[in-house]
């Protein structure tokens, strides 16, 4: 699997397609800001209590950030040694150069390395606080708030989530033809659930920091 | 007039090989009566295959396969590319699939009188028993042949047949017929079964002892010009219609190899059988550098016309039926549009010089389907006929759908070649030629979607068979093993050599092209659809002055060690311009004409092909002297014993 | 009309190249793309010069062989081969440039012409069926479904002209590659080397150093016989299919 091409794409799929799903249901937990400090971190209280009493206290959530960061970088990896291996096979460009569709592969590239930055800046910011000052643990609702009160933490945070609508716009209809579903018949059908996905998505994470800039979330 | 014409008759030249008693049983007569090689001593025997198309590729794969070891030569950069690849319209088989009363009789029939009697019925039969096999074998390959929607293969008409017997893969059958032999080649590349030489064409012949022991060859990559040897050496490097310049053959398509095969004694057969195909988009100007096929199946549903008043310049859709002429469908009624070529043709040819042509210059004639299209529908038309359409828009750029096309006949497929026998083996002991390379099965005129038959039946079936005989007859020896040291080997490579340095040195002041043109120009005028005995004596006496000319004037830039493609195409054009001779010589001393050789002197009443079956029932097989020297004329008695001669009637 | 044209020399495979400017006029709009380089070529050789080396035979859309790239365009702005381009694509005055396929798997062997045969290996190594001459049943023992002759149809038409390669960002096979997979897979003679011929197939065009698909779709918009971008989504199926299965034998 590893040593081809496509098993390489293979695992850029999968692993693409567990952190989308990670992704929608962060979006949803996160939309739960909307209804005041008190549910919000319950809610987030929960998440650290889940499965409970089977498994110990945070051991779901470390199972969780264990997948994730197991498919972080077998994204990661395999789409550096992939964009290498391009690089390598079309060392000479045309001297009579058109922009044009590579606009796809450019924004993948471009947009994952913007993706990876901001991963380690969220984590930082939001889950232990290290670039935070005034970091509270255990109260979520009052760090979004802090981070989103400063006009970096809103460039930073919706600069990424674009960049992340672009990457899952093209990354989910990719996915699909790599894992072999996309079909002439289905086509239309992946591109929409690509778009739906990306948009709903991109306004779901973006509606936090509008929702603190505007005054809704405080 | 040079001596040139003044040729001799020499011995007559007979198939040894051919099987005698009922020709239903001549083939396997011939391959029981054929030594056969143990299979544990194929591996030692070398067999050079010149040529990767449909019979070239066939033949190698085959012969590999049989576990002989195969050194194969092609010019392209991949042997996928040979020009078989450009067949379009479909491959012939006696399957009788649609029970309209085929047979393996009637396909031989059908080619014997389609050939206007002027080939050999053994062959022509057996090339109708293997065309069934043939299909088995592509099938298996996996080649996409049209299917109905039961899953069984579809078959369509060609010209000069009343039955169904066509299958063919949309308008490019000779692509995937020739990619299945290209992936079968493939697999035995792959095997190290065959040596795959790409980019290196074949520039000379190398006879030892009296028999064909190797080639001399140039890469074109690097220019260098090796020898390679072996037991055997098998020319399947297609015909010689780019002698007319403009064909619809390949730009690289040549005669050197046959031609060089030729000089160092092969006979050459019947080389002013030639075909002019009539659906070919017509030339627009005096750029033009190859012509365009559209595919006899057009005729199907097509219907070919010309207006019925001299110069009549209105667009087509505003000529009432009553004021066309559909001149075909008139004169044949019974076949219509689907005459052989060489009839169709030749009424194209007359219509136009009655000033009846239409589009530039009057070179043209209307094939119509708007009939078709009111009958059948846009889009089935589209399904049947969609790739050529597109490919006619693309180059004409207008819309046939709407339009009718023009077209008009163009040099296609050559009749003529290495004569062979029975085995496919020239007058060189173990040197054969196959597919257009060879004279044996078409005689002179081939019919639609017979050359795919042809090519395949030889490569596949006819010479892994035959050949085992030659070299069970003259198994491998390793004490006789030619090497570059021998004698006769630097002698030709002295000569190849030689060869290419002048053609660098003269630096004249006219380029490879403007010659060949010039030559083509004056074949297809006076030896092309319709020829004359001052025409071809006015050609023989101007051929010998360009030739003057060529290694006068010629200028090819660049050198000898390196990829060059001037140097390439100058040095085809050397066989050309004595290949070009002899075809004048032998349309001269043909005064009966006959399939695609069309005498003035010899027509009926009507205006068709007059044979003259009393002096000219043989093939003429030409033994070569000298350039610019009367070759030797040896004949063929040709034998009709189960189709007997007639006037040809398609009315 | 008259052109400007700009074209890519290079003396030979380790030779530096650079773009070089000729002039043409008198060029038709009814003349092909390659008749026009012909008509540059007959002005180079009574120049003196070295005419431009290009790959070209058949000049009707089928043998694969012409490979240039006009404006950036693998074929140029049509949906066609370079043979079958013809000058009323242009303009009066325009500028051309002409360049080779680039690629670092199909190298510069001169000039415009580019070496392919990383393509014939790629089909050496599973692209076919194996069928030896004399050992294939009648025809219609196995029925082909329309619809499957009809896909594999679609895919067979490749001409292995590699403009896939030519304009994809990646340099990568994967059109060309899988139209042969998907030819030969689909059909009920294929079936007995299905899973190695697509694994092995998809090995050789690693090694032949052709990039990764990132479904950019340039090669399907390049390709001159409308293979669809589809197909390497069916490949990639009949790979992963493969995987499943081929340890099990």
């Amino acid at each position: 699997m590893w040593g081809s091409t496509v098993g390489k794409k293979t695992v850029m799929a999968v692993s693409g397609l567990i952190m989308l799903l990670y992704l929608v249901v962060h979006m949803i937990g996160n939309l739960k800001i909307f209804f005041g400090a008190g549910e919000f971190n319950h809610y987030a209280h929960w998440l650290r209590t889940l499965g409970e009493p089977f498994l110990h206290y945070e051991w779901a959530l470390w199972l969780v950030r264990i997948v994730l960061v197991i498919a972080v970088v077998a994204h990661a990896v395999s789409a550096y040694q992939l964009s290498r291996r391009d690089i390598k096979a079309r060392p000479t460009k045309y001297v009579h150069s058109k922009p044009r569709a590579s606009y796809a592969t450019r924004t993948m590239r471009w947009g994952g390395i913007i993706l990876g930055l901001f991963i380690v800046w969220h984590i930082l910011d939001l889950t232990t606080g290290t670039v935070h000052s005034g970091f509270q643990p255990g109260h979520p609702y009052q760090n979004i708030v802090a981070t989103f009160s400063t006009w970096y933490g809103n460039v930073i945070y919706i600069v990424a989530m674009l960049a992340l609508g672009l990457h899952i716009r093209h990354g989910f209809w990719s996915a699909a033809q790599t894992l072999g579903v996309g079909s002439r018949a289905r086509d239309r059908a992946l591109k929409t659930v690509a778009n739906v996905l990306a948009v709903l998505l991109t306004a779901g994470f973006i509606a936090v920091p509008v929702g603190v800039m505007t005054g809704v979330v405080s | 007039m040079t001596s040139y014409v003044e040729y001799a008759t020499g011995d007559p030249v007979v198939d040894t090989k051919a099987p005698s008693g009922p020709i239903n049983e001549r083939w396997d007569k011939r391959r029981f009566e054929a030594k056969l090689v143990n299979p544990a001593n194929r591996r030692k025997h070398t067999v050079i295959v010149v040529g990767t198309g449909l019979a070239g590729g066939a033949a190698g794969a085959t012969l590999a396969e049989q576990g002989y070891h195969v050194v194969q030569f092609c010019y392209s950069d991949s042997p996928r590319r040979a020009h078989s690849i450009a067949a379009q319209g479909g491959i012939n088989a006696a399957k009788n699939y649609r029970n309209d009363g085929d047979s393996v009789h009637r396909l031989f029939y059908d080619t014997v009188k389609g050939g206007d009697f002027r080939a050999r019925e053994s062959n022509v039969h057996r090339l109708a028993q293997i065309s069934v096999e043939i299909i088995d074998q592509c099938v298996a390959q996996g080649v996409p042949f049209a299917r109905e929607y039961g899953g069984l293969l579809d078959t369509r008409s060609f010209g000069g047949v009343q039955v169904s017997r066509t299958f063919y893969a949309r308008g490019q059958t000779g692509q995937q017929l020739l990619l299945g032999a290209y992936q079968a080649l493939s697999r035995q590349i792959a095997a190290g079964n065959v040596e795959m030489h790409p980019r290196t064409e074949m520039l000379d012949l190398i006879v030892v002892d009296g028999r064909a022991r190797g080639i001399v060859a140039r890469d074109l990559i690097t220019g260098k010009v090796d020898t390679y040897f072996a037991d055997a050496v098998v020319l399947a490097s297609g015909g010689y219609g780019n002698v007319f310049y403009l064909s619809t053959n390949a730009m690289n398509s040549n005669a050197t190899a046959i031609w060089r095969a030729h000089r160092r004694g092969a006979y050459f057969a019947n080389p002013c059988f030639t075909q002019i195909h009539p659906t070919c988009i017509p030339r627009t100007g005096d750029h033009q550098s190859k012509l365009t096929l559209m595919s006899e199946s057009l005729r199907n549903d097509g219907r070919i016309w010309v207006p019925k008043a001299k110069g009549d310049n209105r667009p087509p859709n505003e000529i009432p039926d009553d004021e066309r002429d559909y001149y075909l469908e008139r004169i044949y009624p019974s076949f219509g549009n689907l005459v052989p070529r060489d009839i169709a043709s030749r009424a194209a040819k007359n219509v136009c010089d009655e000033g009846r042509g239409v589009g530039p210059g009057g070179q043209g004639v209307y094939l119509d389907f708007a009939d078709a299209i009111r009958r059948m529908g846009r889009k089935a038309v589209e399904a049947k006929y969609g790739n050529l359409f597109d490919m006619y828009r693309q180059i004409t750029d207008e819309d046939p759908y709407e339009v009718p096309m023009r077209i008009y006949p163009a040099v296609h497929y050559t009749m003529g070649g290495l004569w062979v026998d029975y085995d496919l083996q020239t007058t060189i002991p173990g040197l054969f030629a196959i597919g257009e390379a060879n004279f044996s099965d078409h005689g002179a005129n081939r019919l639609g979607a017979s050359a795919l038959m042809q090519g395949l039946a030889d490569g596949y079936f006819v010479l892994p068979a035959t050949i085992n005989d030659y070299l069970a007859r003259n198994p491998h020896k390793s004490d006789d093993d030619v090497t570059d040291e021998h004698p006769v080997v630097q002698e030709v490579l002295a000569e190849t050599e030689d060869r290419l340095n002048l053609l660098l040195a003269v630096d004249g002041d006219r380029t490879p092209d403007s010659f060949h043109r010039e030559l083509g120009e004056l074949m297809w005028e006076f030896c092309g659809m319709a020829r004359t005995d001052a025409g071809l004596r006015k050609a023989l006496e101007r051929i010998p002055e360009i030739r003057e000319e060529f290694w006068r004037r010629i200028k090819v830039p660049g050198t000898g060690e390196e990829l060059n493609q001037s140097l390439e195409k100058a040095n085809r054009i050397v066989d050309y311009l004595e290949l070009a001779e002899l075809m004048c010589l032998d349309a001269l001393h043909r005064s009966e004409s006959c399939g695609g050789h069309f005498r003035e002197e010899s027509q009926s009443p009507d205006g068709e092909a007059a044979r003259k079956d009393d002096e000219f029932t043989y093939a003429a097989a030409w033994e070569f002297t000298g350039t610019g020297e009367a070759p030797t004329l040896h004949k063929e008695d040709l034998v009709f014993e189960y189709v007997h001669p007639t006037q040809r009637s398609y009315a | 009309m008259k052109l400007t044209l700009r074209v890519w020399r290079q003396k030979n495979a380790d030779a530096d190249g650079a773009m070089s400017t000729y002039e043409v006029d008198g060029i038709s709009p009814d003349m092909s793309f390659l008749e026009m380089l012909d008509v540059l070529n007959e002005q180079l050789i009574l120049s003196g010069e070295d005419p431009v080396a290009f790959d070209h035979d058949c000049r009707e859309g089928i043998c694969g062989a012409c490979s240039l790239v006009i404006n950036g365009d693998a074929h140029g702005p049509e949906r066609t081969t370079t043979c079958q381009l013809h000058m009323r694509s242009f303009k009066d005055g325009d500028t051309i440039d002409i360049e080779p396929w680039r690629a670092s798997a199909f190298p510069v062997v001169k000039d415009l012409v580019v070496d392919r045969s990383a393509f014939d290996r790629i089909i050496q190594a599973g692209g076919y069926i194996t069928a030896p001459t004399g050992a294939a049943p009648e025809a219609h023992a196995t029925p082909v479904p329309k619809p499957d002759a009809d896909f594999a149809f679609e895919h067979a038409e490749c001409i292995g002209c590699g403009a896939c390669v030519a304009a994809c960002p990646n340099g990568a096979a994967m059109l060309f590659t899988s139209a042969k997979i998907n030819h030969l897979n689909v059909l009920p003679q294929g079936a007995p080397e299905r899973e190695t011929r697509v694994l092995d197939m998809v090995a050789q065009m690693d090694e032949e150093g052709f990039g990764g698909c990132t479904l950019a779709g340039e090669c399907a918009t390049a390709c001159p016989k409308g293979i669809p971008l589809m197909s390497i989504t069916s490949m990639n199926k009949e790979w992963l299919r493969a995987t499943r299965k081929a340890p099990k034998r």
